[in-house]
């Protein structure tokens, strides 16, 4: 008898598949899992600690740099928290156009999500596709406020700026385009017979230790949870439009995947629902230049596109917040890794963290 | 007269050492040296050419226009690459078995190099026509296990380990189904010489006769080379580049171009066994008979890349379960039904 011992393995934090620089450190009789212990802060930048040090403008292009895939979504979380706080109305249009951009930032992370998955069950065409289509996105993001990624478009009262007017023609077309896209992406990728193979059964989370560990966003709705703060705690418009909330059955890595492509066909329909009813008027409501909320705190969340996106902000009534700290849905999402990956393969390993879809930027803030 | 150019030019080289009146013996030296010559330089060609056409087919795939700076459209990209990496420093790992580690890349190209000895690239072009051609075929292929498991080893890295450990269990498994799927070929031809494969197939190619084995061949055809979607051993997204993970420069070349030479000999050997070889389709026998090899093997080649830049990767466990419990059994039934068919067959009297 051969004697055997457990190899330790670093993954990471240099590693293709980790999404960034994350750490998992695996435990492995052969190739099987016996633990992996997550390590993250390599990417730790203090973001909390440097509001306090900025005024709550300033604060919003460090939102960007949470989720850096959906800086749309962080930027309304952020101006939406201090709104409530002080009690701002935003004009009507504004709104709309936030819910516009949000659901776009929302596809352009699930086209990210979707696109790595293929590339972490080793499919990379699949990837090509979704960036193709991604950078449509960038395109239409560079019209509204001429940045790409780190944003920086929403503003506390309103958006930075109205709508060019070429974006509007430009979002039909690629409203009318994306549905046939996301056919393309099932033919390629979910309805592969070896994807379905990798990918079912496989990482299962029960949705009862879903909630418990605070899972949320199409990760826990994957496991059957309808929890989608758009429908069941409605902010800004989102009460107006109809869409559905795509759930999975088992709540494996495939119904992780699949709700994400399925959301995407739910946003383009917000999207066009929202263009249609776009009202006329200002998009940014009357805020003094200097902004000094009443000391006190507020807690506001929103449906992000890894989970819920929170934000808790502390006034001392002075320019600057007292505190921020921010619920990353990335984080909290992470929390179950170690049990989910035990007893699977390394390569499994890799399908179940791309599943979890995880935002480096947002895991360390 | 372009059909016999390279027949006629070892004739040609013969006749003329003959009438210098140099004893046979130094003909033939001569005339292998030229030979070996002539395939280090096709090998060489190929795979510059075939990374190019990787590149350019994956980009085409993707929505992508691929390497388009190096050269007219680019065609200079792998030869660029190559100087690259061989201006490269060797780095070797503290930890690394030294000599088993620099060994094994050159190595690794020594089993390509001897298989391409019983190719045949057109008619009475096999540089060795050997009367067991098929069956060396195999043994020299499954030496490349050895290699890349010493590679691996050698690196002293853990995921080189992991990587090492997958291309032993994965070739050795998938050489099983391969052998016994190229069985029913050699059963209906009684011979494992390559010219009498080939020469069975006048009236029609064995793909029609065995599909079958011909699928057989091409899925176990395709982990052995480890190309996605069974490209485990290098599985880039779990285990980054496997046995290769600790080589840099030329080292990592080595086993690069190794891989495309791999793809190379598979490619030429589901040509040989299953679409005729070089004979030519529909009587165009204008075409001379190499150009038809190359272009068929081009095929082959054309049909793996196709399979890479479409597939996900499988995982080990699938892998193994479905080398032994889909592709042997069904390789089993394929040549006890070829053999009934040809006791039917004779039975009949044909």
């Amino acid at each position: 008898m051969l004697r055997t011992e457990e190899i330790t393995l670093n993954m990471g934090p240099q590693h293709p598949s980790t999404h960034g620089v994350f750490h998992v450190v695996l435990k492995m009789d052969h190739e099987v899992i016996t633990e992996a212990r997550p390590i993250c802060g390599y990417l730790h930048r203090g973001i909390e600690k440097l509001a306090e040090a900025r005024t709550y403008t300033q604060f919003i292009p460090y939102t960007d740099r949470l989720d850096y895939l959906a800086a749309m979504l962080n930027n309304t979380g952020y101006v939406q928290a201090v709104e409530k706080l002080m009690e701002i109305e935003v004009p009507e249009r504004a709104e709309y156009i936030r819910v516009i951009c949000c659901e776009l930032s929302r596809i352009a992370s699930h086209l990210i999500a979707v696109g790595t998955y293929s590339v972490d069950i080793g499919g990379i065409t699949g990837f090509m596709y979704c960036l193709r289509d991604r950078e449509r996105i960038m395109d239409l993001f560079e019209m509204v406020c001429g940045s790409r990624l780190t944003l920086s478009y929403m503003r506390i009262g309103g958006v930075a700026e109205d709508l060019p007017d070429e974006f509007i023609p430009a979002l039909c077309q690629f409203l009318d385009e994306m549905p046939s896209r996301l056919d393309e992406y099932d033919g390629l990728i979910t309805g592969n017979e070896i994807f379905q193979a990798r990918t079912k059964h496989v990482g299962l989370l029960d949705p009862g230790v879903a909630i418990n560990y605070g899972i949320s966003g199409p990760n826990l709705r994957a496991s059957g949870v309808f929890w989608d703060l758009r429908k069941n705690r409605p902010y800004s418009v989102y009460d107006r439009f109809d869409f559905e909330v795509p759930l999975g059955k088992r709540g494996d890595c495939f119904d992780r995947f699949t709700c994400r492509i399925k959301e995407m066909r739910q946003s383009l329909k917000i999207i066009r629902q929202a263009v249609e009813q776009l009202p006329e008027g200002p998009v940014m409501a009357k805020v003094p230049k200097v902004l000094k909320p009443p000391a006190g705190d507020v807690y506001h969340e929103i449906e992000g596109a890894k989970g819920i996106l929170g934000y808790y902000v502390v006034s001392d009534g002075s320019n600057k917040p007292y505190r921020i700290h921010v619920r990353r849905p990335s984080f909290i999402n992470l929390g179950f890794l170690n049990e989910l990956c035990k007893g699977w393969k390394i390569a499994d390993v890799v399908a179940i963290l791309g599943s979890l879809d995880i935002v480096l930027g947002e895991v360390d803030c | 007269m372009v059909e016999n150019i390279f027949v006629g030019f070892a004739e040609w080289l013969r006749s003329l050492l003959a009438a210098a009146g140099l004893p046979a013996l130094f003909g033939d030296i001569v005339l292998m040296i030229v030979k070996v010559a002539g395939i280090l330089a096709f090998i060489a060609i190929s795979v510059l050419w075939i990374v190019y056409m990787e590149r350019k087919m994956a980009a085409y795939f993707q929505a992508r226009i691929g390497p388009n700076r190096v050269g007219p459209r680019g065609l200079l990209q792998t030869a660029a690459d190559m100087g690259k990496l061989i201006s490269k420093e060797i780095i070797i790992p503290r930890a690394a078995d030294k000599i088993v580690f620099l060994l094994m890349p050159v190595l690794i190209f020594v089993p390509s190099l001897l298989l391409f000895a019983v190719v045949p690239f057109g008619k009475n072009m096999i540089a060795v026509d050997l009367n067991v051609g098929v069956f060396y075929f195999f043994a020299v292929a499954s030496v490349s296990t050895i290699i890349f498991w010493a590679g691996g080893w050698a690196s002293a890295n853990k995921y080189a380990l992991i990587g090492a450990m997958r291309a032993v269990a994965q070739m050795i498994s998938y050489e099983v189904p391969m052998v016994l799927a190229i069985l029913g070929v050699i059963m209906i031809v009684g011979s494992m010489k390559m010219s009498d494969i080939i020469n069975a197939q006048q009236n029609v190619w064995f793909i029609f006769t065995q599909p079958v084995a011909f699928i057989i061949y091409v899925i176990a055809a395709t982990a052995e080379t480890n190309r996605t979607p069974f490209d485990l051993l290098e599985g880039e997204s779990e285990i980054i580049a496997g046995p290769f993970i600790e080589y840099g420069g030329m080292g990592f070349a080595m086993w690069f171009l190794a891989e495309y030479a791999n793809l190379i000999l598979v490619s030429v050997l589901a040509t040989t066994l299953f679409l005729g070889g070089w004979l030519a389709p529909f009587g165009l026998t204008f075409i001379p008979s190499w150009v038809w090899f190359l272009l068929k093997i081009y095929f082959m080649i054309w049909v793996f890349m196709w399979f890479r830049w479409t597939y996900p990767r499988i995982r080990v466990d699938q892998l193994m379960n479905f080398g032994w419990k889909v592709l042997v059994p069904l390789s089993l039934a394929n040549i006890f039904v070829t053999g009934i068919g040809m006791f039917i067959y004779r039975a009949i009297g044909w």
